[in-house]
């Protein structure tokens, strides 16, 4: 029996009405790494959300290792997250360890202290992603791409099983996104996660997953691995353009008939 | 400086000053970081309105303070939960509604002898036994719960959803500390008025912003500056026979003016 880390059943999402996500039926297998692309107010980041439990479905069913999202949430075990403008407050008086911390404190629960084997966690999280020595420095004043590593230290302090990116490249140059990309891939590998990575730039995302899942208020799936731009163009049609090259995104926005709104 | 230390009143002003300046001098590193300064204003404003309906009804005023601000607060944070409206926009409606409706209830009460100028600016002068013994029961509950949630509010400044996802009872941290905000707003407005209060819950903790680049130093500074301001303010206003209040909020803007300076002069070092 394949055990799914994430499950995906009718899933409908409505704001005020307006749909966000149509229908979303999803599975995704344990150990695999799935990239999640669509344009922009594609409903991405709405989709997280509800994975993650920020958002209530309207409709539908979501399962994390077979559990509904609150559930998993007060487990504090099971998801760790990515999101993306993790640095609220730039000058926020706290050090990179602190932050890996914080990734603990959902799993130690209310009141209590951080022991000494959370730190320890902590600092084996930040050896792992090689800014040990960055320990002791304030946040706000490392650069993006450490900041990244940070966050996504913090992420893996919880011990997850799905690692949840949103848009982990964003804000990062050519190069650190090359090194994010190989950290997340080596993760993957050596503590045999879930990953799921949002993102919409296609060309560096499809040579790094295993499924592409392409979300336009409704979803496909493409598998098995890479595909690249010209199957996914075959399977979008000429859609593809207006979608990645976000000429105008809005217009592929195709409304949905039978709408009962 | 025997001769006033030796008076039993001016003992208990300096008692219940130090009390309150830990207590807000803690607060104040979270209601910054949290950026709610504009709240902290608002509640200790609305409160006025609570104490003049006490004065009506014939309530003690603490009691009916307490509730009416914790009230105000609530709505505050539900307003702004609901997104019905901003919240900047809730508290400036609030607060303006709240303090009108003190005006009214005092008049509605015919107690003309009340000291409105008093609620302003307290008098800390004149603080008695019982009341030193309130604000160290109130001290001493509010130090413990921001300490068993420490962690908790920390991460919640930090990023809110971010604590949530992790599993942190964000709705409930909230609340709660708005609830704490409000308490040791009335206990500090009975003793020290609106204006003092509302000072004490945000210049201590800019100064320490401006001075402290780690949160544990930062919350030391910020009880620092509250508790130097308070004894410092105290003394001077006995010696100058100067407004108690007034020359502690005034002694605090100097320090935040000098820490703004001593910022920009000197920019922390990085290690």
């Amino acid at each position: 029996m394949t055990s799914y880390a994430l499950e995906i059943r009718d899933l409908w999402v409505t704001f005020n009405h307006v749909p966000i996500l149509e229908d979303i039926n999803l599975s995704i297998q344990e150990h695999t790494c799935v990239g999640i692309l669509g344009p922009n107010g594609a409903g991405k980041t709405t989709l997280l959300k509800v994975i993650l439990g920020l958002i209530p479905p309207t409709r539908g069913e979501v399962l994390i290792f077979g559990e509904p999202p609150l559930v998993a949430r007060r487990r504090g075990n099971l998801i760790g997250y990515l999101p993306q403008r993790p640095l609220s407050h730039p000058g926020f008086p706290v050090t990179v360890l602190d932050v890996v911390l914080m990734g603990r404190y959902g799993r130690l629960g209310l009141g209590r202290r951080v022991r000494r084997e959370d730190r320890e966690v902590a600092l084996g999280q930040l050896r792992r992603l090689g800014i040990l020595h960055l320990a002791d420095r304030s946040i706000g004043e490392i650069s993006g791409g450490e900041q990244q590593r940070v966050f996504i230290a913090r992420a893996l302090a919880l011990k997850p099983r799905l690692l949840i990116l949103d848009e982990p490249t964003i804000s990062l140059d050519a190069c650190s996104q090359d090194e994010l990309y190989d950290i997340v891939r080596d993760l993957k590998e050596e503590l045999g996660l879930t990953v799921i990575m949002v993102s919409h730039d296609i060309g560096a995302v499809a040579t790094q997953v295993d499924d592409i899942i392409c979300l336009n208020r409704r979803v496909h799936v493409h598998q098995p691995p890479p595909i690249g731009r010209l199957a996914l163009e075959n399977t979008f049609g000429c859609k593809v353009e207006y979608l990645f090259h976000g000429e105008i995104p809005h217009r592929v926005v195709k409304v949905h008939e039978g709408r009962d709104d | 400086m025997t001769e006033a230390l030796s008076l039993g009143f001016f003992q208990r002003a300096l008692l219940a000053g130090v009390l309150l300046s830990v207590l807000c001098g803690i607060l104040a590193v979270f209601v910054l970081l949290r950026r709610m300064a504009f709240i902290g204003v608002g509640i200790s404003h609305s409160a006025f309105g609570g104490v003049a309906l006490g004065l009506l009804l014939g309530l003690d005023p603490l009691w009916s303070g307490i509730s009416f601000a914790v009230t105000v607060a609530l709505l505050i944070e539900w307003a702004r939960e609901r997104g019905k409206l901003e919240e900047d926009a809730a508290i400036g409606i609030l607060f303006a509604s709240a303090m009108a409706l003190g005006v009214l209830f005092l008049h509605l009460s015919g107690t003309y002898n009340v000291d409105v100028f008093g609620f302003l600016f307290g008098n800390i002068l004149a603080v008695g036994r019982r009341q030193v013994v309130e604000i160290a029961v109130v001290t001493l509950g509010v130090l413990g719960v921001v300490a068993a949630f420490y962690k908790e509010l920390v991460f919640l400044s930090f990023d809110e959803e971010m604590a949530w996802v992790s599993g942190v009872p964000v709705k409930a941290l909230r609340y709660l500390f708005l609830v704490l905000l409000a308490l040791v707003i009335l206990m500090a407005m009975y003793l020290v008025g609106i204006i003092l209060v509302s000072a004490l819950l945000v210049i201590p903790g800019a100064i320490a912003r401006n001075l402290s680049r780690h949160l544990t130093a930062m919350l030391w500074v910020s009880v620092g500056a509250a508790v130097c301001a308070t004894l410092g303010g105290l003394f001077l206003s006995y010696y100058l026979d100067w407004p108690s209040g007034a020359t502690v909020v005034l002694g605090l803007s100097l320090m935040f003016f000098l820490s703004q300076v001593s910022r920009s002069w000197f920019p922390p070092e990085r290690d």
